[in-house]
């Protein structure tokens, strides 16, 4: 059963849940790999960790349910959200922090609705959201990029055992931008803000995943209507602003450089159970979220929003598919709130 | 509810009010308190004793005066007989227990909208005399309270580490050293005394009691039916209609 919209031609229609899922994981390996070039080995200790524990929430949860365990593991599903939120927590966390984001990932946000397929929200988000509000403090420990520090470090920082760690700062450039917003002297002099065209290594990073994600469109596992919209929408969002008054607001090519903007386009909006389906519910699905990273980023109490944004709009997504259903062939146009 | 006053069943109302027909995990009425103050026990257990009291007060007041009150008018009298108490009740905690009044804060006045209250007014106590009505608010109080209590001891233990922090804001001092610790050098699980916590920790509630209802209906199913499916008996001759 594959679960993922392919559009036609279906020349590779015979890909199922399990094989789609791999190319997913394949996918953000270029952006695993920059990310360890920039904050170490961390976020690679992360996401192994991570796979242990979906794998074996997933086994436990299936075992319980009275479902086929193997059937339902082989489907690479969990595996994909350990990954997602793996590359999505900071390269500095402590094993129990992976524990809990994901254990909650699979378990609540996924197994407890009825599994792949049944989920309202975005397991992985889930799992990020509820680690954000309950440990703000590791969950905004980042490095400055270029700084990694060796295999041992990240070890000892992943058995959080390390004795320095909470002298580990490292604003990102979304955090440096909010805190010196409306000051053009000290957003120059900034080290972090000053990449070659948004944050300084949050750049590649963001280089990466547009990467990974146009080898996704490239095997037709996601389609265009979802990235685009997102990035259009937050990219629309911030022009105007930014021509207004570049000192208070970021510029559009920052916004879509920094963060998790280009994860969250092609990786995170894209799921296909809690996104809407149809195709223009997908556009306004997706620029509605990019739109509202724009809102919370500039205006709102997080430096960075993709998390908030997409679980607000899995929210919405069934009452989106419900006023954008295609019409069907040979009927008219369904008219929806009127009768 | 059919219970009338010639039918009151004392163990019935206990069962009803403890579990069958649970304020909070059945009738799912009341959420609002429940979900909005039991990040700690002793926030749940002030909250729930306050709801008990009014519970029981309501009830008698309504019972008494159940041959007064038209039908037309029962549902405004009823809500400004509740909304005494509460006042009366809110007075009291002011008065003896002033910093738990001020953690409760705006859940103390709404009892009022307290639906569980309302509906036993209207469904138990307009219909029976003062003694069943007193007694099922006190078991369908008591019933609430212990979901409060459990619920907040879950978020309390999960969110900070400990059990029984506090207590001396209901108690007094003789209840300073009552807290339990359960984890030493605990960080605090942030999300277990946010709100999401509550609805999680009210469905893992609700989900616990119906896996025990199933358990015990199948167990009551499979001793009423002691012959089973394949079991071997002997063979008797004759037709079998």
């Amino acid at each position: 059963m594959a679960l993922l919209h392919v559009t036609s031609p279906h020349a590779t229609s015979s890909q199922r849940t399990g094989a789609l899922m791999r190319q997913v994981m394949l996918a953000t390996l270029p952006g695993l790999a920059v990310l360890t070039w920039l904050f170490g080995w961390g976020t690679v200790i992360n996401v192994i960790w991570a796979m242990l524990i979906a794998a074996a929430a997933e086994a436990a949860v299936l075992k319980a349910r009275g479902k086929p365990v193997g059937l339902y593991l082989r489907d690479n599903s969990a595996l994909v959200t350990a990954v997602l939120l793996a590359l999505a927590i900071p390269p500095t966390a402590p094993w129990w922090l992976t524990l809990i984001g994901v254990g909650s990932a699979i378990i609540l946000a996924k197994q407890l609705y009825g599994g792949l397929g049944m989920n309202p929200f975005n397991p992985a988000m889930v799992g990020y959201v509820l680690l954000l509000i309950s440990f703000p403090v590791e969950m905004t420990r980042w490095l400055a990029p270029g700084a990694a520090p060796d295999l041992a470090t990240s070890w000892q920082l992943f058995l959080d055992r390390y004795p320095g760690a909470d002298a580990l700062t490292g604003a990102t450039p979304l955090d440096s931008f909010r805190t010196w917003a409306g000051d053009a002297s000290a957003l120059a002099a900034e080290p972090i803000l000053q990449g070659r065209f948004a944050g300084l290594g949050w750049e590649w990073v963001n280089v990466a995943f547009l990467a990974g994600g146009l080898y996704l469109l490239w095997r037709r596992i996601i389609t265009w209507h979802i990235p685009v919209a997102f990035l259009a929408g937050l990219g629309l969002c911030a022009l105007p602003f930014w021509l207004y008054d570049p000192v208070r607001f970021a510029s559009p090519l920052f916004h879509l450089f920094s963060g998790a903007a280009m994860f969250g386009a092609f990786f995170i909006a894209t799921d296909p159970v809690s996104a809407a389906t149809s195709r223009w519910g997908r556009l306004i699905y997706a620029a509605l979220i990019g739109v509202l990273i724009w809102v919370i980023r500039s205006l709102g109490g997080y430096p960075d929003a993709v998390a908030f944004a997409v679980l607000l709009l899995n929210l919405a997504a069934p009452t989106i598919d419900y006023y954008t259903q295609p019409r069907t062939y040979g009927h008219d146009k369904p008219k929806r709130g009127t009768g | 509810m059919s219970e009338t006053a010639s039918t009151v069943d004392y163990a019935t109302l206990t069962r009803n009010g403890l579990w069958k027909n649970n304020a909070a995990t059945v009738q799912l009425l009341g959420l609002c308190p429940l979900l909005a103050v039991t990040g700690t026990v002793v926030n749940a257990l002030g909250l729930g004793l306050a709801t008990m009291a009014v519970l029981m007060a309501s009830n008698m007041t309504v019972s008494l005066i159940r041959n007064v009150v038209t039908p037309a008018v029962r549902l405004p009298a009823f809500v400004m007989i509740i909304a005494a108490v509460v006042t009366v009740i809110e007075m009291v905690m002011q008065a003896f227990t002033f910093e738990l009044y001020e953690i409760l804060g705006i859940f103390i006045p709404l009892i009022v909208t307290n639906c569980a209250i309302l509906g036993r007014a209207d469904a138990f106590a307009s219909k029976n005399s003062p003694a069943p009505a007193v007694y099922d608010g006190f078991i369908m109080g008591l019933g609430f309270l212990l979901v409060l209590v459990l619920l907040g001891g879950m978020r309390e233990a999960v969110g900070e580490g400990t059990l029984f922090a506090n207590m001396h804001l209901l108690f007094g001092d003789m209840a300073r050293d009552w807290t339990l610790t359960l984890v030493g050098d605990y960080r605090g699980f942030l999300v277990a005394i946010l709100p999401p916590g509550a609805f999680i920790g009210l469905g893992l509630i609700i989900a616990g009691k119906n896996v025990i209802d199933r358990w015990a209906s199948e167990r009551a199913k499979r001793l009423k039916a002691p012959m089973e499916k394949g079991s071997r008996r002997v063979r008797t001759t004759g037709s079998v209609s």
